[in-house]
């Protein structure tokens, strides 16, 4: 049995939830959740904001990052990209203790064995504490390393997602919101790759209209990145979450996908074959069970979601699907919850206003 | 939009042939030009031409239910309830083919007044529904009770001795006359009684669907129809009498002979065993007043009722005892329909964000749900049960008029308005009593020659889906729900002009229920049709009316020419969950037995294939 080594620095995603923002980011606490709710999320651990912290005392680096910080505000452009550089390339020369790095080392073999591969490729991306909250939408401003693969890379990664918490614009944001800077801290998730055949977002709501009936699902083939970062035009569905039909499908020509070269370890990016552009590229059953999918998360969580998933074929006819990761909504769930219309005494009040105010024909 | 703009009515196409058609209904259906304000009024009014209701031109006597809803929902709208910002919907005819527009109330500053007045009076309707509901039905079974043991007198060569005898002092001619008015007089009765519930219905409906679309954009109108549908409708029942007596047979053993096909094999060989006198029996109490189910709308006087041709409901009843004998379950799914409606409703209710929505979403679901049996159930009390009832007293009238040789056969009576059948049967009484000829053998089969001939020409021309001015808003219950008149309904139309101008490979209609399937299409033009379908092909319809029940047993799909998301094809196919697409105006005219076609019944859309 391979058990996970017990330590303030790295926590498994089975150990995560949603009381440890503050220690594991908003992304790890949240794919801690979706196990707890038996969503199936690729295995991995969380590099903890303890950790980050012990790695900027080694390298007597806190002090030294709120000096060259002080006195900059959000208008100074130059100012803010010139600290951003020298931050950066602190935190990435900075040097990762033997004990953190034996912990790291561990729980990535560990994982590595779990999953039958000799130096498992994995995702490696930041999970910000200040993230993934309903009002507070960090989301994009750090950093995710795909398919990467070895100890030493890993440990390069997660200093450089530790440095993405001083880019220009994250300094800028917080200044601009009055955050102080020393309080946000940055946790890494490490999560075993998904070899997606396709992936994208779901929305447990309609982001164009609010519904909160329907589940909007972006997919194009590869990884989801190309869908996350808006490079293509993803095929759009709409699932009626009551009833659970497709109520919608909206095939577009995908340009692009993003891959693994499995010789060079490199993730590309190609060109969609021609004949595959027009596809829908997921399945109509694969559409539903991603929407139940959907519908469990934002059960479990009790609002509306914003999803990332990828389905992985083992099989030609079916892919499994998992759970990326999943952060509440902001955009509708930040708008004040007005009544629809004004509330009423009687049903009849109601049919009055209804009936004064008519149908628009134009 | 392009297609919003429509013809000025006074420069409506006019048929070469058909001059002086205007006399074949009433006067003041016309449009004129003669006086400045009628003009311009009609100029800047929006007219839809009511094909819901009259896909084919109007018979000048079948005129008598425009005119009976003219007055009834008009007077109900202005003079009883006072709907606060409409007044009542007029009536124009052009080629025989009927526009109506709602009036809205022209003084914005009225509508407070009306406001309160409403409050009060549709609101002790809303308060009291269940109680004046049924005090409706006592009054409509009283009127039909009336109407069936109206007698049409036949006239005498001499009056029995009774009449001096009993000193009755009146003459079968002066009975005749009497008769007739009564008949008519019923029939605007039922009328009156048919919008007393209606429009209040619809309000109820129409805000609550407006509720739900904005606070779920996304919402197909057929869920929100199916969370106030009601489970013991009576527009099932005829179809429930049939499985009961495709049981019947079974457990008497006499299936066989149920299953012979016509009805007049069957009803003779059931006499003549015990059982089959049982099944008889069971046969007769069925059809009172079950099976005066129409086969069509009930608008028009073709559509005969399974009690004017047995062979229809008896070869229906075959289906399902084929069902039964192959061990299928041909009873409705109640339970399952009735946990499906709560699902739907509990699971949209907890995805209201306030307590204001909640209570907003009770109180209108409530009312919904209450007043929805009534929008379901009346039309079997009236357009259903009355009328078919009704066009069969006219026929005893008409053979009148055939036996003194005013009109050559009994269906040329349709041909008169019911105004002009009065005057005929007062040339006819008159002559009777004088013993003199009459006119009318001089007059009529003449002209109901002319007005055929009139009638094929309007037939042959398509009306247009409106005239006149297009208004920014509708405020007029009945009108939103029976004509959609959305934005989207509008663009809907704009379609519809897109295909007649080429595009051949599509069909739109109203999306009656979702789904998506491939199939082969077949026409049945009547219900007698309908034994010609195949397991899995897609229905294709005029209408469908409850005596077409058994079909869709057997089908994959319903298509219609004529309906909305409450008609019956719309709400059979959501209960079986089946796709429907209705009220596309030609799909009987443009698809073919043996087509392929795929069709979307959330869109509303029809591919043909091939």
């Amino acid at each position: 049995m391979v058990r996970n080594v017990p330590s303030p620095d790295v926590i498994p995603f089975e150990e995560c939830d949603i009381t440890m923002v503050a220690r594991v980011g908003g992304k790890c606490a949240s794919l801690g959740e979706c196990l707890r709710a038996k969503i199936a999320v690729p295995p991995g651990f969380a590099v903890t904001t303890d950790a980050y912290q012990v790695f900027l005392q080694d390298n007597h680096l806190s002090d030294k990052i709120m000096a060259r910080l002080e006195g900059i505000d959000d208008a100074q452009v130059v100012e803010i990209e010139n600290a951003s550089r020298d931050i950066r390339e602190w935190i990435e020369t900075g040097t990762i203790s033997e004990r953190m790095e034996d912990v790291i080392a561990e729980n990535y073999r560990i994982l590595s064995k779990r999953s039958r591969t000799p130096a498992l490729p994995v995702a490696v991306r930041s999970s910000a504490t200040a993230e993934d909250l309903p009002g507070a939408s960090f989301a994009g401003q750090q950093d995710t390393f795909l398919w990467i693969r070895g100890v030493d890379q890993l440990l390069l990664k997660i200093k450089k997602c530790w440095s993405s918490l001083f880019t220009a614009r994250a300094i800028a944001y917080r200044t601009s919101m009055g955050f102080e800077h020393s309080k946000v801290l940055i946790s890494v998730a490490v999560q075993k790759m998904v070899r997606s055949f396709t992936a994208g977002v779901m929305f447990t709501l309609n982001p164009a209209t609010g519904d909160r009936a329907t589940v909007v699902i972006d997919s194009n083939y590869g990884f989801g990145e190309s869908v996350v970062s808006g490079e293509v035009t993803p095929d759009q569905f709409h699932v009626n979450k009551i009833t659970m039909d497709v109520t919608k499908k909206t095939i577009s020509e995908k340009k692009i996908y993003y891959t693994t070269d499995p010789e060079s370890d490199q993730v590309l990016k190609l060109e969609l074959h021609p004949e595959r552009q027009k596809q829908q590229s997921i399945l109509d059953e694969e559409i539903l069970e991603l929407a139940k999918l959907g519908k469990t998360i934002e059960e479990h969580y009790g609002r509306p979601m914003d999803i990332e998933w990828a389905t992985e074929k083992g099989l030609p006819y079916k892919g499994q699907i998992y759970i990326l990761q999943s952060r509440p909504e902001t955009v509708w769930s930040q708008k004040e919850a007005k009544p629809v219309v004004e509330p009423k005494g009687s049903a009849i009040e109601h049919i009055i206003a209804g009936l004064i105010k008519g149908r628009s024909i134009t | 939009m392009a297609a919003m703009n429509f013809p000025n009515p006074h420069e409506a196409e006019r048929i070469p042939g058909t001059e002086g058609w205007e006399r074949m209904y009433p006067y003041h259906y016309q449009y004129t030009t003669d006086d400045p304000d009628r003009k311009k009024y009609e100029e800047n009014m929006f007219w839809f031409y009511d094909g819901l209701h009259y896909p084919e031109p109007m018979y000048p006597f079948d005129i008598i239910w425009d005119e009976a809803w003219f007055l009834a929902l008009s007077q109900f709208n202005t003079r009883i309830f006072i709907v606060p910002p409409a007044l009542g919907i007029d009536h124009r005819i052009h080629n025989g083919y009927i526009y109506i527009t709602p009036l809205p109330v022209a003084d914005p500053s009225d509508i407070p007044k009306r406001a309160e007045l409403f409050m009060k009076r549709a609101g002790y309707y809303y308060q009291n529904w269940d109680r004046l509901h049924d005090n409706w039905e006592v009054k409509m079974r009283n009127i039909i009770g009336q109407l069936a043991e109206l007698k049409i007198p036949e006239l005498p060569e001499i009056e029995d001795e009774s009449v001096v005898t009993e000193g009755l002092g009146v003459s079968t001619g002066y009975r005749l006359l009497k008769a007739y008015d009564e008949l008519i007089d019923l029939g605007i009765l039922a009328w009156q009684y048919h919008f007393e519930f209606l429009n209040l219905g619809y309000a109820a409906y129409v805000v609550f669907v407006d509720f739900c679309q904005k606070a779920f954009p996304d919402i197909p109108l057929q869920k929100i129809t199916q969370m106030v549908g009601g489970i013991d409708v009576i527009i099932y029942r005829p179809d429930e009498e049939l499985k009961k007596l495709a049981k019947l047979s079974i457990d008497l053993k006499v299936d066989d002979i149920a299953m012979k096909g016509s009805a007049s094999v069957i009803l003779k060989e059931m006499a003549a065993s015990e059982n089959g006198r049982k099944w008889l029996e069971a046969f007769e109490a069925a059809r009172e007043p079950w099976f005066y189910v129409s086969t069509g709308t009930g608008w028009y006087h073709h559509d005969k009722s399974w009690n004017d041709d047995l062979d229809i409901p008896l070869s229906a009843m075959g289906i399902y005892i084929e069902k039964l004998r192959k061990g299928a379950n041909i009873d409705r799914p109640t339970k399952a329909i009735i946990a499906e409606r709560d699902r739907l409703a509990t699971e949209y209710r907890a995805l209201l964000k306030t307590e204001a929505d909640l209570q907003t979403f009770d109180q209108l679901l409530g009312t919904s749900r209450t007043v929805f049996p009534y929008v379901e159930n009346h039309l079997f009390y009236v357009e259903h049960w009355f009328h078919s009832l009704f066009w069969n007293k006219v026929r005893e009238v008409s053979k009148i008029l055939v036996d003194f040789k005013f009109i050559e056969d009994i269906e040329d009576i349709w041909y008169l308005k019911r105004s002009e059948i009065k005057d005929a049967l007062w040339d006819v009484v008159t002559g009777w009593a004088t013993g003199s000829n009459s006119r009318g053998p001089l007059v009529w089969p003449k002209e109901v020659a002319w007005r055929k001939e009139v009638m094929a020409k309007f037939r042959e021309w398509t009306p247009p889906d409106a005239m006149g001015t297009v208004p920014e808003t509708i405020n007029e219950p009945f009108t939103i729900v029976l004509w959609g008149i959305t934005s989207e309904s509008m663009s809907h139309w704009a379609k519809l002009k897109s295909i007649s101008e080429g595009d051949l490979t599509r069909i739109y209609g109203f999306p009656g229920s979702p789904g998506v399937v491939e199939g082969t299409v077949r026409v049945c033009r009547t219900v007698q049709e309908v034994g010609q379908l195949q397991e899995g092909e897609i229905l294709v319809a005029p209408t469908t009316s409850p005596s077409w029940a058994p079909a869709f047993q057997k089908i994959k799909a319903a298509i219609t020419d004529v309906g909305g998301v409450m008609c019956h094809a719309a709400i059979v196919c959501r209960e079986y969950g089946l796709p429907a697409i209705v009220g596309t105006g030609s799909a009987t005219s443009r698809l073919k037995t043996g087509q392929r076609i795929k069709l979307d019944g959330s869109k509303g859309e029809i591919e043909i294939l091939g």
